[in-house]
């Protein structure tokens, strides 16, 4: 007998994943970092434990460049769920003032966003470290498990990670070593869309279509939200009908021209799209195997 | 990503198919699916360029996109041109989803085919039409078959290398066919196939006019995707228990089998008390009914006690519960099993110490036949006895993956080293009662005047372990001690004569030692025991034996070149000429405990003064029961 409603299978999923890890854990944090596969990852943390918080902060890792909308939805969450809301800012990296604008993208995620959470896992001693990462999203991601093991200093070595057959996670781990948690690894893009409409949860309004002032840099739309972003010469704001597929630092998320106005519509749009979600990502392509390497120094 | 437009609603749920493609390598598994993935129109158009890109760069196949390079998501596996570790790819078509693992095919990354064979219900077998059958694909169906999966289809790849002769075809259908007669396949489709082109991977091809289909993708869509769990009495492990107050107690867990509702009978194993399910907690109100596969909490009628990993059963059929069983065993690490070992092992939300006991055989890759084994190397498949230090519910494999489904890890570096399926319990567990005795140790202890211990002498050969182990006894029977001396020379006159030195008999010799010595210890007795053990795992085994405080290991510390300079036995001469083999220091390694109770530095402290340490660690001033007293 099929499942009685969609999803469903993901959900238990999902849901066995938080409950295995958290046993195992000592300190345990949900890294959230506000876009739609938080939220989805939030509910299903909200899920597993209920009645009971989710017995686990939620971290930010927060690069400043974040947009406005961004962080309004962050702490409206954070208001609404009553979880501790713990936001980490590499403080050295905003004092030399690392910026995607002047230092390029590379740079400013590795300083801002690899080694903001090293510290900020470190700083707190967290172990099992939820994440939002899906196996559809990119080619090395496809090749991770749902419990990544990561030696000391964070190092994922994807030579050597351990098997993990059937729903058995082994989630040992020796001082200094931890353990990231992939709930959503074999939800698609569609998946957690789908999901969020039928669960009707909340997500930033920049995922959806409205009119926008956006500039074309860099092959896509980009939206200034604030003057740190200068105009470059030649480059003309214009009105557009936009929205984002994934949310980052506002100078390297690109938008996409879209009439989706609701989580439907998005599905829709999704399912007959022919480019990837990460497309209007500026981070991942910045060089061959760029993501593998972020991975192999921390990032997630 | 383009996909049918069914998929898109909110309406009924798709079925979903979890297929595995595997084989030997350079059979074509990831330019397979990178076919299939292409042909169903599921690449998106940035991948794709992504593909042509590293084509120019690490292609194998000269102008043309290399379509193996959207599977091979890592930067090695595109630089040496293989697949090392398993890849989960997602795909719809009108009517289905699919997840596909693709899997490597070297046999040094075998574990990671285990992995994703073990969510699978259908196999994807590729043999290459010129080579036919190897060691590795015969490897990769027995793990296929171990692993529970009944549906195969055996796809004949590049046969545009063959000119598509439907000779070739045949000869290794037929082969495979007698191959896997054994191997519980419940369907094997054989297709002809060329993965590079796409022949008869989503449609038919004009290349293999003899051939009647269907192509590889209707073989999909056919396939069974419906699994039995939900029939069967239920079975939920308990994952996690919620206690946000008081008057709340909630059982969460994934339902493994069969189905509950409010009202059901249930027992909690092991313990084996009865209750009713009050209610199944959800976010937005209760729900009515759930069935395996669904996560839930579960509150119970009654104050019933239960723990993260024990099983809530239907009251009216509960499983099995036992310590001793019969398994089938893959193992997955370079360090081979030592049988006698204790590892962690993991079913469900169980994680409790195992032992292999005893390994019945090893089966041979190509023939299956059975052979003798004392260890397990990795890659290996072997039947084997397993013993787990408490006992738990459990069901055959067959009946139930996640009941009967099980990892052991190693217990010093926390690897995952073995995967295993439980065949059936062994009932000598429940036939050896223990003889509850009235004349207990404490009052054979206080009899004799002093405090039973057992002293674990351990280090390299020649370090000096029996000169101050001897110095002791005489010390110890001097003040009156009833003492016994184990040395591990002594006893492989007698108990141990069967017993070698390769890394599963020293292993088997110090269990016996441990196990002698717990005796005289219950004895009263304080047993000084003075063997090489060279084996960190096995000294920790020993100490689990004993109360707290009741172990001390002494630590006899002589560098190599100070024992072999000294070479009282003259063995490590014939171990540098090489007429002895498996020898401490040389050819086998010590592991040097990195917490002894006592460190003896040889070259800094005399056996005189080293026995003045131990002494104080066994007999301490305080409450000193002397003979005297």
């Amino acid at each position: 007998m099929p499942d009685a409603e969609p999803l469903s299978d993901l959900e238990s999923e999902s849901i066995e994943i938080f409950r295995e890890a958290v046993a195992a854990a000592r300190n345990p944090v949900l890294l959230y970092s506000i876009g739609k596969d938080s939220s989805v990852l939030l509910h299903l943390a909200r899920k597993a434990f209920y009645p009971a918080k989710p017995p686990m902060p939620l971290l930010h890792v927060d690069t400043t460049w974040k947009f406005r909308e961004m962080y309004a939805h962050r702490d409206r969450t954070a208001r609404e769920t009553g979880m501790q809301l713990i936001v980490h800012v590499n403080e050295e990296g905003l004092r030399a003032g690392v910026s995607p604008v002047t230092h390029g993208s590379e740079y400013h995620t590795n300083v801002m966003k690899t080694q903001a959470l090293r510290q900020a896992l470190d700083t707190h001693g967290f172990d099992v470290i939820f994440g939002g990462a899906r196996r559809d999203e990119e080619r090395s991601r496809a090749k991770e498990r749902i419990f990544s093991f990561r030696g000391r200093g964070h190092r994922w070595e994807p030579r050597t990670q351990r098997p993990e057959l059937w729903n058995l996670y082994n989630a040992r781990m020796r001082p200094g070593e931890t353990m990231r948690v992939f709930p959503l690894s074999n939800w698609t893009e569609l998946d957690v869309w789908r999901y969020i409409g039928a669960k009707r949860i909340p997500v930033v309004p920049l995922y959806f279509s409205m009119e926008r002032k956006v500039v074309r840099r860099g092959g896509t739309w980009i939206m200034r939200d604030d003057d740190r972003m200068p105009l470059l010469e030649g480059e003309v704001e214009e009105l557009r009908r936009v929205r984002f597929r994934t949310l980052g630092c506002y100078p390297l998320s690109g938008a996409i021209e879209s009439e989706a106005r609701n989580v439907a519509e998005i599905i829709a749009e999704t399912a007959s799209a022919t480019t990837s979600e990460r497309q209007g990502r500026l981070i991942d392509s910045d060089q061959p195997g760029s993501m593998e390497r972020k991975k192999q120094e921390g990032y997630f | 990503m383009p996909v049918a437009p069914e998929s898109t609603g909110s309406g009924g749920p798709l079925p979903t198919l979890r297929f595995i493609t595997c084989g030997s390598v350079d059979d074509g598994k990831s330019t397979l699916v990178g076919r299939l993935l292409h042909d169903t129109r599921s690449i998106c158009d940035d991948q794709l360029s992504a593909v042509e890109i590293d084509s120019r760069r690490h292609g194998t196949r000269g102008e043309r996109v290399d379509l193996a390079l959207l599977l091979d998501g890592l930067l090695a596996e595109r630089e040496q041109g293989i697949t090392i570790d398993v890849a989960y790819r997602f795909f719809a078509v009108p009517g289905r989803r699919f997840v596909v693992a693709d899997a490597p095919g070297h046999e040094q990354y075998t574990r990671n085919m285990a992995t994703g064979a073990s969510t699978a219900s259908l196999a994807i077998l590729l043999v290459d039409a010129r080579k036919g059958m190897l060691v590795q694909t015969c490897r990769h169906a027995r793990i296929v078959s171990l692993l529970g999966i009944r549906q195969v289809v055996l796809a004949v790849n590049k046969m545009d290398l063959v000119d598509f002769d439907p000779l070739v075809f045949a000869a290794i259908d037929g082969a495979f066919r007698t191959f896997s007669a054994d191997l519980g396949f419940a369907s094997v489709t054989s297709i002809p196939l060329c993965a590079v082109d796409g022949d008869n991977v989503i449609g038919d091809s004009d290349r293999t006019p003899w051939y009647p289909g269907p192509p590889l993708l209707e073989c999909l869509m056919r396939a069974d995707v419906r699994t039995t769990d939900a029939r069967g009495p239920f079975r939920m492990p308990v994952q996690w228990v919620s206690r946000p107050n008081q008057d709340f107690r909630g059982f969460a867990g994934r339902i493994a089998r069969g189905r509950i509702a409010p009202g059901d009978r249930v027992r909690v194993l092991p313990s084996g008390r009865e209750s009713a399910v009050r209610a199944i907690v959800a976010w937005q109100g209760e729900l009515p009914s759930a069935m395996a596969g669904d996560s839930v909490m579960l509150t119970l009628a009654d104050d019933v006690d239960a723990s993260r990993g024990d099983t809530i059963v239907a009251a009216a059929a509960p499983p099995a519960v036992a310590d001793q069983f019969q398994v089938h065993l893959l193992w997955m690490h370079e360090h081979a099993l030592v049988p006698g070992r204790q590892y962690l092992m993991k079913l469900h939300a169980n994680e409790v110490t195992a032992v292999i006991t005893t390994i019945k055989h090893r089966v041979e890759m190509n023939t299956g036949a059975h052979l003798a084994a004392r260890t397990l190397a990795m890659n290996e498949i072997a039947v084997a006895t397993l013993s787990t230090g408490r006992p738990l519910a459990f069901e055959p494999y067959r009946e139930s993956r996640p009941m009967g489904g099980f990892v052991l890890i190693d217990r010093m570096t926390f690897e995952t080293v073995g995967a295993g399926m439980i065949d059936f319990a062994l009932r000598r567990a429940s036939n050896i009662h223990w003889q509850a005795l009235h004349v207990d140790r404490e009052a054979r202890a206080a009899l004799k005047h002093q405090l039973p211990r057992c002293i674990w002498f351990t280090g390299l050969s020649g370090s000096g372990k029996s000169t101050i182990a001897n110095l002791l006894e005489r010390r110890l029977h001097a003040e009156g001690r009833h003492t016994y001396l184990l040395d591990g020379d002594n006893v492989r006159h007698g108990l141990n004569r069967d017993l070698g030195f390769t890394e599963a008999d020293r292993t088997e010799n110090v269990r016996r030692v441990a196990e002698v010595a717990k005796l005289m210890v219950d004895a009263g007795l304080i047993v000084i025991a003075s063997l090489i053990s060279p084996y960190r795992a096995e000294r920790e085994q020993a100490r689990g034996l004993f109360a707290s405080g009741e172990f001390v290991e002494v630590f006899v510390d002589t560098p190599l070149d100070v024992c072999e300079a000294r070479d009282p036995k003259g063995l490590y001469r014939k171990a540098r000429s090489g007429d002895l083999t498996n020898f401490t220091g040389i050819d086998s390694p010590y592991e040097p405990p990195p917490a002894p109770e006592v460190h003896v530095r040889t070259v800094d402290m005399s056996p005189e003064a080293a026995v003045d340490r131990i002494m104080e660690m066994v007999s301490p001033d305080e409450g000193r029961p002397g003979p005297t007293s």
